[in-house]
């Protein structure tokens, strides 16, 4: 007699996307013959909160989507108004802008890799139990992570909701006396960042590998941060603007997140994207990290999302002093914007990965509408395409247990929007004699 | 042996930023455990959300029919409920949504509008359960949530401090930027607790700690139209982060019905 094992994993609590979430499997003949994962976000509705703004007042409505990373969408917001304003950002606003970008990674990376992530690989349900057997490490995240969050409120006067960033640049120039104070912690910071990496490269990690698409920006010169092409790991090589070429949205009735699909297949965004995808334009310090951690690129296992993470600090660091120690002169914080009518984009790399933003503007530069493709709905789809993959990988006649610690962990790779709920995947069986 | 107070925190509809208030307290968050038995923190991996608890934290609005539900089994489960950020006291900024037709928002972003279940307001803990203290603040600081937390290991109140931000400018000698620079700023009638962190910027507060104590709303939107700005943009700046507490609410409200 066969048995149908039905397997219900849920996520109650989800960060930015709240409400109920669940893992539905169902399991015939030793295979995975149903499986969705379920997000309830209520809509908190941000595109039409945006209609009828000022558009000096879109950077603080932004900051809002998320708590983890307003400097993402403050960023993207900024790019696409300024590209309707025709305004080109001087080169201190954008090594600047860089800066307070790298100090995103650096705190969500941080927090994601000791808060999230890493007490699944030591047996842990927290980092506090962490710190117990590892304090010396769990203590470096926590310098590490307070390390991005000035870097944050230099720019903007706190890490959640900063509050220094407009349209053509800043709200006013952070004092040279504070950026002096905080440089010789940051080149600290830089020697914690590569013992992390070295700590994360020695870590187990399951060997799953797995075929899918990187999708990342890509600019000139430097590692992707605050601009660039849309680029993938199949060739794609798109204007920001053209990006509804090729991606499309979806609803699908299991979820209130919308899918993002890639000519119709799932992709990937966020850190090990990046990595597989840029790596060439890593500083110097950086790759000879990643050269000794041994990782091979590009990856096929999302597992190595962690040493990602890690290396992306590093590189944060590193790019955080060098354009703090020389930053290019300027006259002004920030220029003035002459509102006008017109469609603007922006596209960025959140920590999560790529953040695209589109609006649209009257006269007066008031928004006339607005829309909003966070990496967490760009990954949905390649998040299940993984756990179907990769539980039957490792294995469905395992206890329910493991099985649901193996989904909490494979979702965890793609620190979703919902990472902090699906510390909580629950699992319930039912079991139905056929 | 003291035993230590069991400590909850939750999240309903937000940004998880007021969680970071925790997340963010480094050293602070590894002392923590031995003031306090944390039963419940979901982002920082502790499961137990309907365990009783002496005191509970509270992120985010009531948004869904499932949230009125699971409030009320938190305040039966919780001695001291403490409601943080501007979505649990005031309904945040998605109770803008309070103010237009969610039917229509809904099938305007979802292609399939009858998966979207929701409630037609975004509402603030206090409107559905009691509450003991509301920490204002989008976001709410570490500093508030400690004080909050040291004043009930010691068996007292918790301060509440409802200056306005305006007393933080003076203090901090920040120049004022509605007198000087004629911009309409909130400070005035906004609560403190941020720092006076926007004037110090150069610009003018948005008002994301919500209304002062005694807030002179209407004197304020006067002041406003006589720096030129038409009635939309004063509705506008009340109705904002903290748009559905009452005073700003009232304020944001008259203006738009006359613009």
């Amino acid at each position: 007699m066969s048995e149908e094992r039905r397997i219900h994993i849920e996520v109650p609590v989800l960060a930015r996307v709240e409400g109920e979430g669940a893992l539905h499997l169902r399991i015939e003949d030793g295979r995975i013959e149903h499986l969705q994962l379920r997000i309830f976000e209520p809509p908190r509705f941000f595109e039409k909160f945006l209609e009828g703004r000022a558009w000096h007042e879109v950077p603080d409505v932004v900051a809002r989507i998320c708590g983890i990373c307003p400097v993402a969408y403050q960023m993207s917001a900024v790019q696409a108004l300024e590209d309707i304003f025709a305004i080109t950002p001087d080169p201190w606003v954008r090594a600047m802008r860089r800066v307070m970008y790298c100090g995103e990674w650096i705190q969500s990376h941080a927090l994601h890799i000791h808060l999230l992530a890493l007490p699944d690989f030591f047996g842990c349900n927290s980092v506090v139990e962490l710190a117990r057997d590892h304090a010396g490490e769990v203590r470096r995240g926590f310098r590490l992570q307070a390390l991005g969050n000035d870097l944050i409120a230099l720019f903007g006067g706190r890490s959640v909701h900063p509050v220094g960033v407009r349209v053509g640049g800043f709200h006013r120039a952070p004092d040279a006396e504070r950026i002096a104070e905080l440089l010789p912690r940051l080149e600290a910071g830089v020697a914690e960042a590569a013992d992390l990496v070295r700590w994360c490269a020695g870590i187990a990690m399951p060997d799953d590998q797995q075929e899918f698409v990187s999708v990342a920006l890509r600019a000139e010169d430097e590692y992707a941060m605050g601009e660039g092409r849309v680029v993938s790991s199949t060739g794609l090589d798109l204007a920001r603007q053209d990006y509804d070429s090729h991606f499309s949205e979806s609803h699908i009735a299991h979820s209130t997140a919308l899918y993002s699909h890639l000519d119709g297949q799932p992709y990937l965004v966020g850190p090990l994207a990046r990595l597989n995808l840029n790596h060439a334009q890593l500083p110097d310090s950086t790759r000879a990290l990643l050269q000794a951690s041994g990782l091979q690129l590009p990856s096929r296992n999302m597992f190595h999302s962690l040493l990602a993470r890690a290396l992306e600090i590093h590189l944060a660091l590193v790019e955080a002093v060098r354009l703090l120690s020389a930053p290019p002169a300027f006259e002004s914080a920030y220029q003035p914007a002459s509102p006008r009518a017109g469609i603007g984009y922006g596209a960025t790399e959140a920590p999560r990965g790529l953040l695209w933003h589109r609006y649209e503007t009257a006269a007066d530069g008031s928004i006339v509408s607005a829309r909003i493709v966070p990496p967490t709905s760009q990954n949905q789809a390649r998040m299940e395409e993984d756990l179907k993959q990769s539980l039957e990988a490792f294995g469905l006649d395992q206890h329910e247990d493991a099985i649901r610690l193996r989904g909490e962990t494979v979702i965890r790779n793609y620190d979703p929007c919902i990472s902090c709920a699906t510390h909580f995947l629950r699992l319930g069986i039912e079991r139905e004699p056929q | 042996m003291t035993t230590r107070p069991k400590v909850a925190v939750h999240k309903f509809s937000s940004c998880d930023g007021c969680q970071l208030a925790f997340l963010n307290a480094g050293e602070a968050l590894l002392a923590l455990p031995e003031l306090l038995d944390i039963v419940h923190f979901a982002e920082a991996g502790m499961l137990d959300p309907d365990a009783p608890v002496d005191i509970a934290f509270v992120e985010g609005s009531v948004y869904t029919p499932e949230d009125v539900d699971r409030i009320r089994r938190i305040r039966a489960s919780s001695r001291y409920l403490i409601s943080i950020g501007a979505c649990a006291t005031s309904g945040g900024i998605q109770a803008l949504r309070n103010l237009g037709d969610t039917r229509d928002w809904v099938g305007a972003i979802y292609a399939r509008p009858e998966y979207i279940q929701t409630l037609d307001q975004s509402r603030a803990i206090a409107e559905e359960v009691k509450v003991d203290l509301e920490l204002w603040g989008c976001p709410v600081t570490t500093a508030q949530v400690v004080a909050a937390i040291r004043a009930l290991l010691y068996g007292v109140a918790p301060v509440k401090n409802r200056d306005k931000v305006c007393m933080d400018c003076k203090r901090n000698q920040t120049v004022c930027t509605l007198v000087a620079k004629g911009e309409p700023c909130l400070g005035p009638v906004t609560g403190t607790g941020c720092g006076a962190i926007c004037p110090a910027f150069g610009r003018d507060c948005y008002g994301c700690f919500g209304p002062a104590e005694n807030p002179n709303t209407g004197a304020l939107a006067q002041c406003f139209q006589g720096l030129g700005l038409l009635p939309v943009d004063i509705a506008r700046r009340f109705l904002f982060i903290s748009n559905d507490a009452p005073a700003f609410a009232a304020e944001g409200k008259k203006w738009r019905e006359e613009a």
